[in-house]
This record gives structure tokens, sequence and C-alpha cells, in this order.
């Protein structure tokens, strides 16, 4: 069985989430696209769109002072190299330590999405809260 | 096609001199954004848009400029850590906010000067002025600072109820007169008070290791900033006592009435030119270190070979102690500025090495001065400036020590400099503490003598 990705059922809408969902999501995002491998600020953004399918809208710039802090803290390093274009490129990597922290934020955001569901689920069996139950294609009809 | 190619250099010329103007965005990072923008502008040109249409849509996925720079201000405090504020909302209020600052700042170095005046009309004895000093200038500065940051009521009224005791401990105590008791309390009652200067100053960043590297930097630029004032006002008196001495007036008397005041208020002034005219020191702090890590580093080590050569390291005074605490904390000092001013995400350069050297051979100057004189005070027991001195010298070592561990893993790629700040700003409040002991316990301990 396919499995189930819980959605609203407004799909159409482009669902905006908000600053600090954003903002809390960014480490772990961005530190599990370098763990495909090493890229750079604009590859990273085009990552995330491909990911999202377009729901996440990061502003582009904000990307950076994230990358610096992550390097900061030792969990990506960058370097500079010259990119087939002919233009100078800030490549980053994850280091070993960086490995650590996502698996430690992968840790927390399981826990965070397993409380969700079971919050998400409960709701559902009591339908008079006017919320929209979440179909599921495979189950439904 | 070449001409639309031309339009497009000139706009992403003009963007990146908009971006070069954002004091917190650096060129390394100016050229990192252009990549992006660049970058941005090929796919969506390739998807069919035109150049222009292009650029306009890369310009605002890359978002609003003051937003950016707010966010690289934030990430990189250390580039514009005068403002704690980190932008000006508006542009227009920056002037304004700038001359009330000026104003109130004016005034509060005015009140300090009145409170020391009240202070020589009440005619003190020598050791309660002394004891008094830090209590006639740094309340002020701290409720400047409070009233800067807009602190809470709760903080203020903590900071209240830390002047008070300190007033309570530098009176209340029967000190005999000229005793050594009474020096330390004079000379560490300032250190357990700035750190109040530094709650206030940090407002409710203090818990962060960014506003706390941000106290630092200001109580170093404070220093230069005060020693510039003071050679310019000496400069000043003396040309001014010799125009008077051409015409026949002595004015010596007016000096020794007035100048405490002076001298008391250019603290205010200092504080808030350090605020103010941040830009100007810059600079000059980092050249400093840069050039005087290496001159230490050499005097530790000729210090070092001329002990390991003669053999006088058994020789050394106990009172030589002060001498060697006064060594770390430079070294202390030098470290601190050169962290505080360095890029962390800069690489490991011959600085960085150097700056390990230095705190390897000051550990281990260190280290042969305690050896000797831990022999002669259980030797001559322990009086009450031996205990300060070396309980200063035990928490130097401790700080220095695993500085160096730190940042030899640092160097190594094995820790990050992060750590490093976050165990420098931890530490701060252990001197405070320190400090705050030998005024409230030593005293007794020692009968007031």
């Amino acid at each position: 069985m396919l499995p189930c990705i819980s959605r609203p059922a407004a799909l159409g809408d482009p669902v905006s989430i908000n600053k600090d969902l954003i903002a809390a999501s960014s480490t772990p995002i961005v530190l599990a696209i370098l763990a495909e491998g090493d890229s750079y600020g604009y590859a990273i953004i085009q990552r995330v769109r491909e990911l999202s399918g377009g729901r996440m809208e990061w502003t582009d710039g904000m990307l950076y002072p994230v990358l610096h802090r992550l390097e900061r803290h030792g969990h990506i390093k960058a370097r500079w190299e010259v990119a087939e274009t002919g233009r100078r490129r800030k490549y980053y990597r994850l280091t070993p330590a960086g490995r650590k922290q996502l698996a430690e934020e992968r840790r927390q955001w399981q826990a965070v999405d397993a409380t969700l569901r079971g919050i998400w689920q409960s709701i559902i069996a009591g339908p008079s809260l006017g919320l929209t139950p979440f179909t599921c294609p495979a189950q439904g009809a | 096609m070449s001409d639309t190619h031309a339009v497009l250099e000139e706009q992403i010329a003009q963007w990146r001199t908009y971006l070069q103007r954002r004091q917190a965005i650096h060129a390394v990072d100016v050229a990192e954004l252009e990549d992006h923008l660049r970058e941005q502008v090929a796919g969506l040109t390739e998807g069919g848009l035109a150049a222009d249409e292009a650029f306009l849509v890369a310009v605002k996925r890359m978002g609003n400029l003051d937003a950016l720079s707010r966010e690289f201000a934030r990430e990189h405090s250390e580039r514009l850590w005068k403002q704690l504020v980190v932008a000006p909302a508006e542009p227009g209020a920056a002037g304004a906010v700038g001359r009330s600052d000026l104003g109130v700042a004016f005034g509060v170095a005015v009140l300090v000067g009145i409170v020391i005046k009240i202070a020589i009309l009440l005619r003190l004895t020598d050791g309660q002025y002394v004891r008094n000093a830090s209590l006639l200038v740094l309340p002020m500065l701290t409720g400047y600072f409070a009233w800067k940051r807009a602190l809470s009521g709760r903080t203020v009224g903590l900071l209240v109820v830390a002047f008070v005791a300190a007033g309570v401990f530098a009176n209340a105590y029967p000190f005999v007169a000229d005793g050594s008791t009474e020096v330390l309390t004079a000379l560490h009652l300032p250190i357990a008070l700035w750190l109040a200067v530094g709650i206030a100053y940090a407002g409710h960043r203090w818990r962060e290791v960014a506003g706390r590297m941000d106290f630092i930097r200001f109580s170093g630029e404070l220093f230069i900033y005060y020693v510039l004032i003071a050679l310019g006002g000496g400069v000043l008196t003396g040309f001014m006592a010799m125009i008077f001495q051409a015409i026949g007036i002595d004015i010596e008397p007016f000096f020794e009435q007035w100048m405490p005041c002076l001298v008391g208020g250019a603290v205010i002034i200092a504080a808030w030119l350090v605020e103010a005219k941040q830009s100007v020191i810059e600079n000059m702090a980092p050249v400093l270190t840069r050039l005087f890590t290496p001159l230490v580093t050499l005097v530790l080590l000729a210090f070092l070979a001329t002990v390991a050569w003669t053999g006088r390291g058994g020789a050394i005074e106990r009172d030589a102690l002060i001498a060697f605490d006064g060594l770390l904390l430079l070294v202390l000092g030098l470290l601190l500025y050169a962290l505080s001013a360095r890029e962390a995400d800069a690489p490991v350069g011959i600085f960085d090495r150097l700056q390990l050297v230095l705190l390897v051979s000051a550990l281990v100057a260190d280290a042969v001065a305690l050896a000797a004189i831990a022999g002669r005070i259980s030797e001559f027991g322990l009086s009450p400036n031996r205990v300060a001195a070396l309980g200063v010298n035990v928490l130097l070592l401790v700080n220095l020590g695993w500085s160096t561990v730190l940042h030899a893993r640092f160097l190594r790629g094995r820790g990050t400099f992060a750590a490093l700040e976050k165990w420098q700003t931890d530490y701060l409040p252990a001197y405070a503490a320190w400090a705050a002991i030998v005024v409230v316990v030593f005293p007794v301990v020692f009968g007031y003598a």
C-alpha cells in the first residue's frame, strides 16, 4: 500500500508556511540537502523548491545567513571554487559534526511529527470540531 | 543581444553597489549573493523571460535588502555590534536618536561631575574616597545604559540592589587606615561592579554569547577612548597652566578642585563615543592587537629562554606574583580582543597559530612563577595581598588553560571558534564573583588590616 500523505482537502491552494516554521525547519533541510552532496546557495534553494513542490517559498537571500550560522557552529564547511561558468562560487560541505546534528534534528522533528499525527487522528475522530478531515487517496472512496 | 547584456551588467553593478553600502554585508558575501543572482537570472532567461524581467524577478526573490542586511547583522553581530537595535527602522529616526543620546550622555556626565564634587565637599578621608571611587561613576554609567536599552523593571531593581550592597560593603566595615584589605576593596569593587555595567550594557542579550562578546568589545574600546581623551585632556591642561602662568595667575587650585569631576565625567563621554563613533576605533583595535601579540610573545619567549639558560626560576620574589597576574591579564586581553574582532568563519591563519604560541608561553611562564611562589607562601604564611593575587592567578590560569585547549582544537579543525567564544564569555562572571568575595569576605577574615 502506498504511504498515506496527509494533505489538507483544498490541495489546490499554495500552502503558505509561516515564518517561524520556515526558520525552524531551515537547519534540518539545509543539512539534509548537503548530506546528499556538496552544494551551493542557488542549488540548495532549487532543491528546496523541488522537494516541497513549490510550497516552501524561501526568500533566497535569507538562506545565506543560515549557511553562515551553520558554518560558525562547525556543522558545514565552505570553500571557494571556480564554477563551470567561470565565476567564483562558494560551495558548502557537511562536516561530521553536521551529520551528528542532522541526526539529532531528525529525531526531534520525528517526535514533533509523531505528536502532530496523533492529534490529527483524534481530531478526525470527532468531526464536530469543524475541521476538514484528511483523506487518503489510497483508502478513500 | 549584446545591448541587453550590457544593460543587465549595469543593473547588476547597481544592485551590487546597493548591497555594498550595507555594513553588515561584507565583500565576500556580496560575491556569494551576486553569484546567486546571476544564476537565477540565467535560469529565468532560459525559461523564456527577457533579461530585464529575469533581473527583476531575481532581485525580488532575493528579498528586501533591509530585511536581508538585518539577518546578516544578526548572524554576524561582530560587524555591526555598535547597533544593538540592529538596523534603524526608518533612516530618518536615526539622526534624532543620536542627538538625544548625546544630550542624555552629556547630562549623565554632568551628574557624575556633581556627585564627585559633592564627595569632595564632604571632605571624605583618603580611604573613604578611594573605596567609593567606583561608586561615584559606575551607577550613573549603568543608569545610562539602563535607559538606553529600556531595561525591564526587574533588572533595574536587581542592579539597584547590587549597587546598594556595594555601597554598604565599601563603607560599613571598620577598615584600618591604609591597610591591605582597604586597598583590596578599592581595587576589586570596580571589577565586581563592572559586571553590573555589563548586564545593563548587553540588556536582554546578556545571556547570549554575542551579547557578552559585545560587552567585551565595548570594554576594550572604552579603555582606548578613555586613554585618548585623557591624553588630550593632559595636553590641554598643560597649555592652560602655561598661558595662565604667563599672565601671572596660578590655576593649580582650580585643577585640584575640578579635575576629579572631569576625570569621572569623561568615562560617560567615552562610553557614549564608543557607541556613536564606532567605526573609527573598529579599525584600530584589531591593529593594536596584531601589533602587540607578536611583541608580547617575543618578550615571553625571551623570558622563558633566560630562565632555562640561567636557571634563575627558583629565585622569583613572592611579590612578583602581581607582575605575573598583570602579564596573564594582558595575554587574556589580547586574546579576548583578537577573538572579538575575528571573523568567525575566516580560515585558520598564521595569526591564530601565533596566538597559541602566546597562550602556551604565558602559561609556562606563569607555572614557573607559581612553583617558585608556592614554596615561599608556605614558608611565610598568607597575607590578604598574597591570597588575592593567588586567587586571580588561579582564575586566569583556568581561563587561559582551557582556552589553550580549545584554541588548539580549533587550529586542528577539531573544534569550532564558537566553542572558544562561548567559554570566554561564560567565564566572565567568575572574575566578578571572585572580586565580590575579596570585597565581602577578605576584610572580615583578615581583621580589616
